[in-house]
């Protein structure tokens, strides 16, 4: 009642133990599931999400094809236990919508559509689970997703939530600490260096924003090396599998651009 | 660069780590709460040069703890949350320096049971004298504990403390390999379970009493150890079978429970200064206070607690006493050590019964207002008081002798109820003012428990006076330390403003207005001088008015030592023959003083004026200033009043005053309230003997109501400024309306002896109806009646424009839409936030992070609001003492004789003001009078059938008073007494 928790204590803690740049544990699971052409379990913490990836296959609707390039619908539904409150949040809900369509905006301009015309790219995004940083873990889930499906891509996506409590900027924020201080998700590129999505969820001061910018593509570069292995990882999983260690190298476009991420 | 890692979380940690729980909100929700952890090595542990934990500064333990006479190979404490709980003040004493090492968990437990005892013990841990380290137990892996299925949280954090202990204990021989003798970790507590689980674990524990036993200082600091929470300090009497003189409190979620539905409702407690067996306690639900009656219903609640009160059924409620209560005369001789029974303790009991008599006689409907009684506390607000020991209450005053005692302490302030506390040094404490925490409160205790904390001095000395002032008050009054005085200038009073250049930093952005001709209007001897002015023609007819104020923002840099310490300050305190200052006084006296003939940086605020002062524009700029002259009110006043003066300056002045004139007419006119409230100078002897020899009430110039309207327009006009760039944020001040339930009393009372009308619908109804309350025959009548006004009133407060609805943002006496306080940065914090607020505004500086945190505004002037309340307060009381002071140089036997005003009516006595001492005073009566209290008189009757006539007295009636200030026998506290001389001499009553 009185007393809140400390967001930042005198011993530089914050609330579970991190530093004030400490990222929480990252686990990526790019195991198959289900029917899906490629999909990822990414968990941030204890803020988890799965994101499956259907395509590129023939586009059902007429009406949203495209004749020049792939289509990308993304659509995100919220497990009803994922949350605080316990409440089913419908597709129609806003803040869901809003995520969805920064998804589908982010990633527009780096998958490489125009391999594909006239065809449909489907991004279904599940949210198991909610402690903070649900964009971040949307997009670095849908990054890992859209590799794993073999999708060419211009680069990865790698997104980190930054806060500033008082005057000291922190990492990877927690749904208690993105209650109480101003923050944004940053989402960067790691082979350019280029910085693709921000959005602030609260007023932040400009000052202290190019702080949080510059850190969070720091954080960006650290991530990106996480999601790098993982996948690594899933290739030469496949590869042992189908037993032809000697394709390696020239698995396609998809893996040639993976050598430069 | 910073460096950025990842957390990694081994699987198998995740029992200790991840915690998922089901939490129910205000609102009834159900709702899921996921929380982890993460566990680490390098949490350490503190020890000098530990060698395992490799980390090393200058704030860490000594390597081998220190020797105590149960601990010859060295020590370390480790005490658990109820040792801080219960005995900060021997943890604060300079006797006590342990290395002590502070679980994280003890500190969260402390936080979360009491934020005033969190911050006196962070304090600690900043203090360069104690030696105290934070261990954070709970992020160490080794140490980390989760709470287990059907443990108690007081259990688990018990558990957590002992496996601490363990861990340091192995962790020592770790750090201090091979060697034989090695220091001990020990546990202090008081829980004897507690004690019996450690020792069975193998882990050394002491309480605090066997602890303070064995060292050099026992008797000193066995006097600071407090009663509550111990098992082992032997009760005082049989404390079984006892009755119980008040009710048990109600369940913490009961009285949640109750407050939420609305069948009680909380509040602060308020006690009454006339009577001590009273009280109220505001509340939403009601217009007026809930009043509480007697001992039983107050049910222990002291000043400032926050408390629930249940109202009863309206046919018991009643009308506030018309009485005088004296607790030191009702409660005299009662025996300090307990009796068997308090309960049946005839004659006090039917003494209070009998000073509650007349409420039941009275039956002033008008005055009914709801009562009830106090169920349950939420919250105390216990400090420390400063009090006296009543001399009647010691059982030997052997001044050598140590025997332990149980006496009562007066507590200064009125508004306290008398504690009891045992202490060994009894008969050397009478005659000296010392402070005494209250402990607990037992249902069969008459009064609450405390213990001595420390002695002030001489009661009356002026050193022990002015120090129990601020301690009152909780004034900070500490000299500043090395970390702020290190934020000031390198070159301390050397420096000065650089010379005009393109590259000096002081001169970016900066006018320059050293030419013009600027001056300051201040008290005499005002040191601290914050604002200069100036006017001067425009060739189109119009005025150029400016206002400079002393540029602290360029000094006092955000979110640094100096910046903490003037916020937590909030305000410099003014009294009689001392002032405490917010900034070092090489700021606020010199380098930001905008003193004459040298060169200051200011914050400028520029108008143009047409002649009939309305504002054409205004700007705000940065400058360079250089005052021309400093002059007093007084000085000013003559030299503008001079016709032979046609200098520069002189105009200046004049024209000044030519604008404020019409500015202060054209508030008038929108609705401002023109509100006295008594003031008075003390002469003093001299600056060294500070013996005051004279007082004086404060006279009024015109040139003091120039400085205050250009100040006024100053505020205003920042205000808006600051509130359109920043409108979350922006820091303004307002004053509320106040309730028209308010005024009822004082209607009342002007209806029925003056036959006048007070309109309050509006402040501008109510200044016009206060024009009118005057009476030819009394011309200070309308002064009192304003000042009666006043304490009707809300005070007002700063706020963050944020956080209130924009409707309520208006100042109510100045009848301004929106008001700031700008104009005194040396003095007043809230002014310095308004210049870094309006320097961003202007794109001088960008706003620090911290003044665009809503929340963060809100704290710091939620800090700012109390400490200007108590900055008012303590001023009053100064002045109180040394009036009384001044009385007694002034009288011939100690005696002087005054006019005076009747305020209040009561059934036993008078309340009266002198006007021209600026004090309030009680004339009692020891015989009965005939009081009407629907009329407000009290007729004393003829005391001889051929003398005079009844006399009959009523409020607003001129009387004349004897005032003396007489020492209470017992606690050598100085009172002012007064006894009415005319129309009639009441010490025959
Ligand atoms: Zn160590």
């Amino acid at each position: 009642m009185a007393s809140r928790i400390e967001i930042l204590n005198d011993g530089g803690y914050r609330s579970d133990g991190r530093r004030q740049y400490e990222l929480r544990d990252i686990t990526i699971d790019l195991s198959q599931q289900g029917q899906a052409d490629g999909s990822a379990i990414i968990t941030h913490g204890l803020t988890q999400v799965l994101v499956s990836v259907f395509g590129p296959r023939e586009a059902k609707q007429r009406r949203e094809t495209i004749h020049d390039r792939a289509n990308i619908n993304v659509e995100v539904a919220v497990a009803a236990f994922s949350t605080g409150e316990r409440r089913k949040r419908s597709r129609g809900d806003k803040r869901i919508l809003e995520i969805a369509a920064i998804i589908k905006s982010t990633f527009e301009p780096v998958i490489q559509t125009s391999i594909y015309p006239r065809s449909q790219i489907d991004i279904f995004v599940q949210v198991l689970q909610q402690d903070g940083g649900l964009l971040q873990a949307c997009i670095n889930g849908t990054t890992l997703a859209l590799a794993n499906a073999g999708i060419p891509l211009l680069d990865f996506v790698c997104a980190v939530t930054g806060g500033v409590h008082s005057t000291s900027p922190m990492l990877d924020l927690t749904t208690l600490e993105e209650n109480d201080i101003p923050h944004a998700t940053v989402a960067m590129m790691p082979r350019t260096g280029k910085v693709t999505l921000v959005t602030m969820e609260t007023r932040l001061h400009v000052d202290r924003f190019e702080e949080i910018f510059r850190l969070a593509i720091d954080a960006g570069k650290v991530i990106h090396r996480e999601m790098k292995i993982a996948v690594k990882g899933r290739t030469e999983a496949l590869v042992t599998a189908m037993g032809s260690a000697s394709k390696v190298a020239s698995g396609g476009d998809n893996d040639e651009l993976m050598q430069d991420y | 660069m910073v460096e950025i890692s990842i957390r990694k979380r081994p699987r198998a940690e995740a029992v200790v780590t991840q915690r998922k729980f089901f939490k129910k909100t205000a609102r009834g929700k159900v709702i899921k709460v996921l929380r982890e952890r993460y566990l680490r090595d390098d949490v350490t542990c503190g020890i000098g040069s530990c060698s395992v934990c490799a980390s090393t500064t200058a704030e860490d333990l000594p390597a081998l703890g220190q020797v105590h006479e149960l601990f010859p190979n060295g020590h370390f404490l480790l005490p658990d949350t109820n040792v801080f709980l219960n005995q900060m003040d021997l943890m604060e004493s300079a006797l006590f320096n342990p290395p002590i090492i502070l679980l994280q968990t003890v500190l969260e437990e402390v936080r979360h049971r009491s934020l005033p005892l969190y911050n006196r013990l962070k304090a600690i841990t900043k203090m360069e004298e104690k030696k105290v380290w934070i261990f954070y137990n709970e992020y160490r892996s080794e140490t980390a504990i989760v709470r287990e299925d059907g443990e108690s949280p007081n259990d688990r954090n018990d558990r957590g403390i002992r496996k601490a202990t363990a861990w340091y204990n192995s962790h020592i021989s770790l750090v201090h390999r091979g060697k034989q003798k090695l220091p001990t970790v020990v546990l202090m507590t008081e829980d004897v379970a507690n004690r019996q689980k450690a020792e069975k674990d193998g882990i050394t524990s002491i309480s605090v009493r066997k602890y303070i036993e064995a060292m050099k200082e026992a008797s000193q600091l066995s006097d600071l150890l407090s009663v509550a929470g111990s098992n082992e300090l032997e009760p005082t009497k049989a404390v079984s079978g006892r009755t119980a003189l008040y009710s048990d409190y109600l369940s913490p979620s009961t009285l949640l429970a109750g407050v939420k539905a609305g069948a009680l409702h909380q509040g602060h407690f308020n006690a009454n200064q006339y009577n001590y067996l009273e009280g109220n306690v505001p509340v939403p639900a009601f217009t007026k206070p809930i009043l509480l009656v007697g001992r039983e219903n107050m049910n222990r609640a002291v000043q400032g607690d926050v408390v629930v009160v249940e109202v009863f059924d309206e046919k018991e409620w009643k009308a506030p006493a018309d009485e005088v209560v004296d607790q030191d005369a009702t409660l005299k001789d009662d025996d300090a050590e307990a009796s068997e029974d308090e309960g049946s303790d005839d004659d006090i009991t039917a003494r209070e019964a009998k000073a509650l008599r007349s409420e039941n006689a009275a039956k002033r409907i008008l005055e009914r207002q709801p009562t009830g009684r106090i169920v349950g506390v939420i919250k105390r607000n216990w400090r420390a008081y400063v009090c006296h020991i009543d001399s009647t209450s010691l059982t030997s005053s052997n001044t050598t002798s140590l025997s332990q005692q149980t006496v009562f302490a007066t507590p200064v302030s009125r508004l306290l109820p008398r504690i009891r506390m045992r202490t060994r040094q009894a008969p050397t404490l009478v005659g000296q003012k010392i402070l005494v925490t209250i402990d607990k409160w037992d249902i069969t205790s008459r009064y609450p428990e405390g213990h001595f904390v420390r002695a002030l001095g001489k009661a009356e000395s002026k050193e022990a006076e002015q120090e129990s002032l601020l301690l009152e008050f909780e004034v900070p009054y500490r000299p500043f330390g090395k970390a702020i005085l290190d934020c000031l200038p390198v070159e301390g009073d050397k420096w000065v403003v650089p010379p005009k250049s393109e590259t000096s930093p002081e001169w970016r952005d900066r006018q320059d207005l050293r030419d013009l001709i600027i001056c300051s209007i201040d008290p005499p001897n005002c040191q601290d001088i914050d604002d200069a002015l100036h006017a001067r023609p425009l060739p189109n007819g119009n005025i150029e008015a400016g206002v400079h104020i002393a540029d602290v923002s360029h000094f006092v840099h955000s979110d640094n030592p100096m910046d903490s310490e003037a916020a937590s300050r909030g305000t410099t305190v003014y009294l009689v023959d001392k002032r405490i200052d917010m900034l070092p006084s090489l700021l606020g006296t010199n380098l930001c003083s905008l003193r004459p003939y040298v060169e200051r940086l200011a914050f400028s605020a520029i108008w143009e004026l047409t002649p009939h002062a309305e504002i054409v524009n205004v700007r705000f700029t940065k400058s360079v200033i250089a005052s021309k002259a400093a002059f007093t009110y007084e000085e000013a006043q003559i030299r503008k009043d001079d016709p032979n003066r046609k200098d520069e300056l002189t105009e200046g002045i004049r024209l000044l005053n030519s604008l404020a004139q019409k500015l202060k007419a054209g508030r008038m006119a929108a609705g401002a309230l023109n509100l006295a409230s008594p003031e008075v100078k003390i002469h003093l002897q001299s600056a060294e003997s500070s013996d005051p020899i004279d007082v004086e009430q404060k006279e009024m110039m015109e040139t003091n109501s120039l400085v205050e309207e250009f100040m006024l327009l100053a505020n205003i006009s920042v205000a808006a400024k600051i509130q359109e760039s920043f409108p979350q944020t922006a820091v303004l001040r307002r004053h509320l309306p106040p309730p028209p339930t308010n005024f009822e009393k004082l209607q009342d009372i002007l209806r029925k002896r003056k036959g006048m009308t007070l309109d309050v619908s509006s402040s501008g109804a109510l200044a016009d109806s206060l024009d009118k309350c005057i009476d030819p025959n009394l011309p200070a009548f309308n002064t009192l009646v304003r000042i009666m006004a006043t304490r009707c009133m809300l005070s007002a407060e700063y706020f963050s424009s944020g956080s209130v609805a924009r409707d309520t943002f208006g100042h109510y006496g100045l009848a301004s839409p929106i008001y700031t306080h700008f104009t005194s940065p040396i003095r007043r914090y809230a002014d310095v936030l308004a210049h870094r607020q309006l320097s961003a505004a202007i794109g001088y500086t960008t706003l620090h992070a911290t003044l665009h945190s809503k929340s963060h505004v809100e704290r710091v002037l939620e800090v700012v609001n109390r400490r200007h309340r108590m900055a008012q307060m303590a001023g009053r009381a100064s002045v109180e003492f040394y009036v009384g002071l001044a009385l007694k140089a002034r009288g011939q036997k100690g005696q002087v004789r005054e006019e005076a005003f009747v305020i209040r009516t009561f059934r036993n006595g008078l309340g009266v003001f002198v006007s021209k001492l600026g004090i309030e005073g009680l004339v009692m009566f020891k015989r009965d009078t005939q009081f009407d209290a629907e009329n407000y008189t009290i007729t004393v009757p003829s005391s001889s059938p051929n003398g005079p006539e009844d006399v009959t007295i009523s409020v607003f009636d001129k009387v004349v008073v004897d005032i003396e200030v007489e020492k209470d026998k017992n606690t050598q506290r100085g009172r002012v007494k007064m006894t009415l001389v005319s129309p009639v001499d009441s010490r025959a009553l």
